[in-house]
Order: structure tokens, then sequence, then C-alpha cells
């Protein structure tokens, strides 16, 4: 069955994957930045050289209880459970977004601690449930 | 090994396959939108938007599942010569590219609703668009090209360089962040779905396996009537 016309086709098939392997390895490691969506607090606080002013993404979850509406603005903070970041955003929310929800925020850094977002997305978990059952939950860690 | 394949001993049963899908197909997918439809819970946070997922999670695996497939005959083809693989994968792609454009539609629909947003350009979303493109490549080399060797070798490039794509979709929700969430489901482990909407997910499966397999039959079927009387262009 292995005849030499099969074996050089076969070597074919291997080189050329191998070559299109190293080829897309190296596009995604020289991309490894832009390929992140968004960027966590944690990611931000521990960067150096980081731009304030250029427009990025800011992901994580909105902290519990810390949600202020004004007339003018939502303030909230988006948190990765180790470092945090004050968000400020005027316009309109998603459906979703809610306190211990995940969030996308896209704008710019004021500073390191400070972002103005020009747009807000709603992050959804991976977990699918019927209500009663997210209400038996809460009932239960109560 | 491969008599199997060949294309006479296949006809009858291909004709045997498609009466039998046609039978029941009908009455799987009823009991598959009923479930999904009507007797599976919203969900908690999104409420009714979640029935998209019935649709677009099943559409996502098979456009994934069809491309791998594709490029496992193509290599057997390429290497060994097999015709009747040539006429597969010509059957089957374009039921990958019409699965792979249905799980990108209903995503950006149920994207509107629960993100805000129709699309992004996040590394789950692009590495699907990739893979549409290449559907497209893959495609276009049948129907550019007229030479069916011609056609062996450059689709079965096309395929491989694809497949490289199908781990990056796969994976892509774990190795960068993503505005898609991670799978809900895994091979191993518990999934986060809540069996109320598992079973409907499992049932559209079967319907859109079902629905895919007949589709190809079909096509199939024409190929190798086209094969038989090789006069005829078009049937």
């Amino acid at each position: 069955m292995l005849t030499k016309k099969v074996k050089n086709r076969i070597l074919f098939l291997v080189s050329i994957s191998i070559l299109s392997l190293a080829a897309v390895f190296f596009i995604i490691k020289s991309l490894n930045k832009n390929i992140l969506y968004f960027s966590t607090p944690t990611e931000i606080k521990k960067e150096e050289d980081i731009v304030i002013g250029r427009a990025m993404r800011v992901g994580g979850m909105v902290k519990k209880n810390s949600i202020i509406i004004n007339e003018k603005n939502i303030q909230f903070i988006v948190t990765d459970f180790k470092n945090e970041i004050l968000i400020s955003y005027s316009g309109t929310v998603p459906n979703l977004f809610a306190e211990g929800k995940g969030v996308v925020a896209e704008g710019k850094l004021n500073d390191k601690f400070f972002f103005i977002a020009d747009r807000i997305l709603a992050k959804h978990d991976e977990k699918y449930m019927p209500p009663e059952i997210k209400k038996m939950l809460e009932n239960n860690v109560k | 090994m491969f008599k199997f394949f060949s294309s006479t001993s296949i006809y009858s049963l291909i004709h045997k396959l498609i009466n039998f899908i046609n039978s029941i197909f009908f009455l799987i997918l009823i009991i598959g939108l009923t479930f999904a439809l009507v007797l599976s819970p919203p969900d908690y946070i999104q409420g009714d938007s979640v029935r998209i997922m019935y649709v677009h999670v099943p559409a996502a695996w098979l456009g994934l599942a069809c491309f791998a497939f594709i490029t496992f005959l193509s290599i057997f083809n390429f290497v060994f010569k097999i015709r009747n693989f040539y006429f597969i994968n010509k059957s089957i792609a374009p039921i990958g590219l019409l699965f792979t454009c249905l799980a990108i539609v209903t995503g950006s629909l149920w994207g509107q609703p629960t993100w805000g947003t129709w699309w992004v350009w996040d590394a789950r979303l692009t590495s699907m668009f990739v893979l549409m493109l290449f559907y497209v490549f893959y495609i276009s080399a049948f129907k550019l090209l007229d030479k069916e060797e011609t056609i062996v070798k450059v689709s079965s490039t096309i395929a491989i360089i694809g497949s490289i794509n199908l781990p990056i979709i796969k994976y892509s929700v774990e190795w960068w962040t993503t505005l898609h969430q991670p799978a809900s489901i895994k091979i191993a482990g518990s999934s986060s779905v809540h069996p109320a909407m598992l079973l409907p997910l499992l049932v559209m499966l079967l319907v859109f396996l079902l629905y895919g397999a007949l589709i190809f039959l079909m096509k199939y079927k024409t190929e190798i009537i086209r094969i038989k009387k090789k006069n005829i262009k078009r049937i």
C-alpha cells in the first residue's frame, strides 16, 4: 500500500501542516496582546508603560454594592478579585449589566485606577439555569 | 477494505437511509422545538433569549465537526486517492458552511440583547469568521477549478491549513480573554447548563444531525447519479 508515490504525498502533507502550524504559531505569538479582547485590572496595574488616554477595554466583575447612579453618569467598580478599577460611564447599559456579573468597558484610562468608558458590554458567564433554581441556590447560601 | 466505499454498493443503502430519516425527522423536529420553545424554562438572567442557544450551539458544533470530517477525508483522499471521498467532501462542505453561517447569525442575534452588541472582533468570533472563510475557499475550489486532480490537491491543502483553526476556535475562550463565554458543556466533567435546558439542547443537536445527514445523502446521491450517467451535466 505504501508505494513511493503515496510516501511522497504523505511527506508533502506533513510538511505543509508543519509549515502552516509554525506560521500560525508565530502569527498568534506576535499578535498575542491584540488577541486579548480586554485587560483585567491586575494586568493594568502590572503594565508599566501604559498609555494614558489610549483607547482600550477593561473587563471583570462588577463589584457588589458599587454601582452609583447620578443624574449624568453611572459609576461602578470592576474587580478581578485581586485589583479593582473605578469606571465612569454616561449612557445606557445593556440589560444584563448587574452587580456581580461580568462586564467589558470600552474607553480610556484616566489613570491606573480610573477609567472613562464610552461603551459598556455585558459579559455573560457559562451558567444557564431556570430562575427557580437560582432562587433556591441563593436561599441555600443565606 | 475500501471496497465498501465504492459508489455502487452504497447507492441502495443511501436510498433506504433517506427514507428512514424522512420518516423520523419531522417527529423529532416537533419534539425538539416543543422542548426548546415551550417546555424548557427561561434563563434566570437572559430570560427567553436563552432559546437562541438551542439553535446556536448545535449549529456551531456541527460546523466544526463537518470541517474536521472534511479534513480527515481530504487527507485520505489526497494520499490514497479514494475517489469516493472526493464526492463525500463535495457534498458535506455546503452543509458545514450553512451550519457555520447559522451559528454566526444566531450568535449575533443573541449578542444584541445580552452583550449589547451585534458583533465584536474577539478571539472566538473572529476564529469562527475565519472558519466561514475557509469553507468559502474550500467550496470555491470545487466551483472554480475543473480538473478533478487539481481540485483534490487545492482543496486538501485548504482543508489541512483550515483545520489548524479548529483547536483555536475550541480553546480561544480559554487562551485569551474574550467577550464570548467559556464552554458550558465539557467533554469531561460536569456541565454548567441545567438539565432542563440540556435536554432540549441535545434533542436539537439530534435534529440538526439528522437534517445535515439528510441534505448530505441527497447531495451525495445526486453526485453518484452524475458519475453513473457521465454525459449528463445537470440533474
